[in-house]
């Protein structure tokens, strides 16, 4: 059941991207910046942990889940630091990930040719 | 008078050439490739959890997205992300695997121009305005939740 909720979810997120592309032209840049801040927003509001219970991967996945993942460090961070946090948790929370994609894409630029020419 | 004119006809010219995309059938493919890479997310997701039970709920999602943005640079390299990219619009820009798509893509595009000024800058082209806004966006929230809790 729950794999039908990620599906829906997730599919209805990546089509509101989509017709943002058809109706306004928007890059892709833009869409991504765009979808980060209301994932920000969705975690400023407490309105991320709700959806995410039923809706998993749904939500986790796009980069709305980014953008929740770097507004929950903050906020959690805050609690248990203080001031301080808001500068540290964010990065933190999503280091694997931003961490992950560079390293991987510096490894295949290495060994791999150009292939859109 | 003269430039203005010859600029409206290069736009009308550019709106000819660009490819339409029909709008149904990429709303459709954009639904469900997205829908399929998040299925892929919560199948990993779980599969994490059963094989190591004691793994911490915020550890098992690291690890989903970090074999997801994996799997899509490998895709990227070898030339199948794109192709999916075309066919899915959305539905492969949205995910995570788009956002490790943005990074890989111009990184192995853009080798020949060297490591540093090559690969190691354009890497950032999207993924750059991607981090700056949502860190500072973040640090933003964090502040207002540190004042908030001051009262």
């Amino acid at each position: 059941m729950q794999y039908l909720w990620v599906f829906l979810i997730g599919g209805l997120i990546c089509m509101l991207g989509e017709v943002l592309i058809i109706t306004t032209k928007i890059t892709s840049a833009r869409i991504l910046v765009a979808f980060v801040l209301v994932g920000v927003l969705l975690q400023a509001l407490n309105l991320f942990e709700p959806i995410s219970r039923f809706a998993g991967a749904g939500i986790n996945v796009p980069i709305i889940g980014f953008g929740a993942s770097l507004a929950k460090g903050a906020m959690g961070a805050v609690k248990a630091s203080g001031l301080l946090g808001a500068f540290t948790g964010g990065l933190q929370a999503t280091a694997g990930g931003i961490a992950a994609a560079i390293t991987f894409a510096f490894l295949f630029s290495l060994i791999c040719k150009s292939k859109t020419k | 008078m003269k430039n203005q004119n010859v600029n409206q006809k290069y736009n009308e010219y550019v709106e000819a050439r660009l490819p339409k995309t029909k709008a149904w059938p990429s709303l459709f493919n954009s639904f469900w490739v997205g829908g399929v890479i998040c299925l892929l997310g919560q199948g990993i997701n779980d599969l994490l959890l059963y094989l190591f039970p004691y793994m911490a709920m915020q550890s098992a999602w690291a690890w989903t997205l970090i074999i997801l943005i994996f799997l899509a640079s490998l895709l990227t390299a070898l030339g199948v992300y794109d192709k999916i990219g075309k066919f899915a619009g959305g539905g492969s820009i949205v995910p995570i695997t788009g956002f490790s798509n943005s990074i890989s893509s111009p990184a192995i595009e853009f080798k020949h121009e060297g490591v540093i000024y090559g690969t190691c800058v354009k890497m950032f082209t999207i993924a750059g305005p991607v981090i700056v806004v949502g860190v500072v966006a973040s640090v933003a929230v964090g502040i207002i939740y540190y004042i908030i809790g001051l009262f």
